[in-house]
């Protein structure tokens, strides 16, 4: 086996890298590049101008409501999707006692594993359009015309300001819920189930098994959903894009780092200054990842 | 990737789980590569279009084109369709050069399609540069992109060979398309603004459209009784319907100057008593509106409207055009002018805003601009005009071109409300295409102060500060119009 290993494994990912670094590595390279330009994207003649368009940054409201955003994002958004998906995969799982020496889920749990994940198969951009006739904020809306019914005034989900951004945030933890629901029944099947026998045995409740068993040893797989989420909360474009008054608004309550690159460049024709943002971006992702993964830090169980 | 499968060799699942949060952080913001895989190539000098091909200079052949040149036509396939250019404009092209091959390429988002084109020096010979998703002129003229038509204004009509085309047009047209002091764009359609509304459903309910602000207040009370929403626009995507309307009033109550200097940016233009008095007349008329329309976009209000329940929308005359699909019937569009705001307005109630609108460029680097030029001298014939209000219900910035056409109720009543307004025309507005970033702003703003969250005060204030902001701003090269 350790012979030749090497030669082979450089055989299988040489292709792999390469692509990567043409698409993904060099685009990334290039925008600090262009950070330090005055491109509007239209020429091929960018002026470099320093760290100017940093300076701009500080300066910029949207760019920091956007930064502010992200910030919410990454507090609720991945804290409420693991939560919700932890519940259901233990329900799934775990919580329907022991039958022929296995953990079991609860009546139908096959059924509602697949319901779960249905969201999850739907492009992004599906997910917009149907939740625009959700959230519609007249009565004609799926959730006012249902309030409607009950006698409630319609809500403006995504008109107002207050209340915008979570109306968002809930359309993502929706679509995310399913993966991590799958990705924890994953975890939760790897447990060995005489950790649960032994605790069953010495009188451990469903409520104790959850807490002092499953969680622990779920570890690893929360730390990467927390990873994803998080990477998630920096993101959001496509739902703030087709979701949100005016792209961003009202008054810029929903508004997300990407969407303005996205404005920037292709609205105002100011490459450079996107870019500029983009770098920022960089960094808070890195900064996000990096901590994560120093935190949350553990020793792990081998079994 | 489930991390209950165990690894193979000696990669510890730590590791794993390091590797896979590494690749997922840099494949994770797609917006950095968003921008960056936008240079194509990189920075390297645009190959500069390789000389067209001329053809000898005649009075049929103004400009020389060669006529074997083929010609690739992008069309932004909006409220005006696109058949006007592949049914009328193209076999005109054809016709007077049967060697050439035209490229028709129709789309809804100009900027996406052609942006990374002009970045890679490839770019078409005619654009219709249109719609939300258009490319920055401004942007396109500083990084000398376009072609000046001062030669396509000055070139003999296809009509009569003894006047120029520039004699052909509605007064104003040549200026509506000024970047710099000089012509670049073409504006072909020529578009009123005023308010939309049913002259049959006005006509059932015994009502006529209000001339003053007062009146407007009254007739408010009077369409909600009826469960009619007296005005309403769509915040989501078009409160540019609504700032327009701000402005025309500003306009009617100071004149044309005003509108001329908030092009120009001047110092407190936003805080005169004019703009204070229109936003304030115009928030009190949203207040009957119900805060839902912020949600909604355009063509969801203009269904309200077709369906009766909304009596007045701000919108331009392609409107009627573009409903024709949900238009029942018995809904007849007609076109009044907005109402007057105080007794002492400088231009009277029936003032409208007619302008010229709708882009159409010749990039200067195109492969074969010649052929452009000759495109937009096509467009601009007799011929030309007609069977574009033909195909798309609007009518052009040639004069008389469309007499005699029979004309739908909308363009009967616009052509009425030409006839009556006059003299009294309100100016365009052309920080629109220099200063996006400011009409952002306006955008944002309007629907703050029309949905009742900032004052008419506090709406000036914001946007003399975007005024303000854009004319300190270096990285903004500033534009200047003295008409």
């Amino acid at each position: 086996m350790r012979q030749g290993k090497y030669p082979f494994i450089v055989g299988f990912l040489a292709a792999p890298v390469l692509l990567y670094v043409v698409f993904v590595i060099s685009p990334y390279v290039q925008a600090f590049q262009i950070s330090m330009t005055n491109w509007k994207g239209i020429s091929a003649n960018p002026q470099f101008i320093g760290l100017e368009n940093f300076a701009r940054l500080f300066e910029d409201e949207i760019f920091w409501a956007a930064v502010r955003h992200h910030g919410v994002l990454l507090l609720v958004m991945p804290l409420v999707t693991i939560v919700i998906a932890l519940f259901f995969a233990f329900l799934l799982n775990l919580s329907g006692g022991q039958r022929d020496g296995r953990m079991t889920g609860i009546w139908g749990s096959k059924v509602y594993r697949v319901i779960f994940f249905l969201p999850q198969v739907l492009a992004v951009a599906i997910v917009g359009v149907l939740f625009q006739a959700i959230y519609r904020p007249d009565g004609t809306g799926v959730i006012n015309g249902l309030l409607g019914k009950i006698g409630v005034e319609p809500v403006g989900w995504l008109i107002d300001p207050d209340i915008a951004l979570l109306s968002i945030i809930a359309v993502m933890v929706w679509q995310a819920v399913g993966f991590y629901v799958v990705l924890f029944s994953a975890g939760m099947s790897s447990i060995p189930k005489d950790v649960f026998e032994a605790a069953a045995l010495d009188g451990a409740g469903r409520f104790t098994l959850f807490f002092r068993i499953t969680i622990p040893l779920l570890w690893d797989t929360m730390q990467v959903a927390w990873i994803y989420l998080g990477i998630a909360a920096f993101d959001a474009f496509a739902l703030v894009q087709v979701l949100s008054v005016d792209r961003g608004g009202p008054d810029n309550s929903t508004t997300v780092l990407p969407m303005e690159i996205w404005r920037t460049a292709f609205n105002f024709s100011k490459f450079g200054y996107a870019s500029a943002m983009g770098v920022a971006l960089f960094f808070m992702t890195i900064t996000f990842a990096a901590l994560t993964l120093r935190v949350t830090r553990r020793e792990r169980l081998e079994f | 990737m489930s991390t209950s499968a165990s690894t193979p060799g000696d990669i510890t699942r730590r590791q794993m789980l390091r590797r896979i949060g590494m690749t997922a952080l840099i494949a994770g913001p797609g917006a950095g590569m968003l921008t960056a895989c936008a240079t194509g190539g990189g920075p390297a000098p645009a190959a500069s279009a390789a000389p067209s091909a001329s053809g000898a200079v005649s009075a049929a052949n103004p400009f020389g084109v060669a006529a074997d040149a083929p010609l690739e036509v992008v069309i932004f396939k909006g409220g005006l369709g696109d058949s006007y250019a592949t049914e009328v404009h193209e076999p005109l092209y054809k016709k007077a050069f049967p060697q050439a091959q035209i490229k028709h390429v129709a789309t809804q988002q100009i900027a996406q399609t052609l942006q990374p084109r002009f970045a890679g020096g490839d770019v078409p010979d005619m654009i219709a540069n249109s719609g939300t998703d258009l490319m920055d002129n401004g942007a396109l003229q500083q990084e000398g992109q376009l072609l000046e038509l001062t030669e396509l204004w000055d070139a003999p009509s296809i009509d009569d060979p003894g006047k120029k085309v520039r004699d052909m047009v509605a007064p104003g047209t040549i200026e509506s398309g000024l970047i710099g002091g000089k012509p670049y764009l073409m504006n072909y359609v020529f578009s009123a603004y005023g308010l939309w509304y049913d002259s049959a459903l006005f006509e059932k309910n015994g009502w006529t459209p209000p001339k003053t602000f007062d009146e407007f207040k009254t007739f408010a009370e009077t369409a909600k009784a009826a469960g009619v929403t007296p005005f309403a626009y769509a915040g989501k995507n078009a409160s540019y319907y609504a700032y327009w309307m701000i402005l025309i009033s500003a306009a009617k109550i100071e004149g044309n100057q005003i509108l001329i200097d908030v092009d120009n940016l001047v110092d407190g233009v936003w805080q005169r008593d004019a703009m204070k008095q229109s936003a304030t007349a115009w928030a009190e008329i949203a207040k009957y509106m119900d805060k839902s329309f912020e949600g909604l976009i355009h063509t969801e209000v203009q269904l309200r409207q077709n369906q009766g329940k909304i009596a007045l929308y701000p919108s331009g005359s392609w409107l009627e055009n573009e409903q024709k699909e949900q238009t029942p019937e018995t809904f007849k569009y007609a076109l009044t002018p907005t109402p007057s705001v105080t007794a002492s307005d400088k231009m009277p109630f029936e003032a409208i805003r007619a302008a010229a609108g709708e882009a159409y460029i010749v990039p200067a680097k195109a492969k074969n601009p010649k052929g452009g030029l000759e495109y937009l001298r096509i467009m601009l014939s007799r011929e030309g005009a007609r069977g574009f209000t033909e195909k798309s219900g609007n009518i052009t910035v040639v004069t008389g071109a469309a007499d005699g056409l029979e004309l739908s109720p909308g363009n009967a009543s616009l052509s009425a409300a030409q006839t009556a307004a006059g003299q009294n025309i309100v100016t365009f507005s052309s920080f629109e295409n220099w200063y996006k970033e400011f009409e952002t702003e306006l955008r944002k703003q309007t629907n703050a102060l029309m949905f009742g969250r900032i004052s008419a005060d506090e709406f000036c204030e914001k946007m003399q500060k975007a005024t303000d902001k854009t004319k300190a701003d270096s990285s903004i090269t500033k534009q200047e119009r003295t008409v």
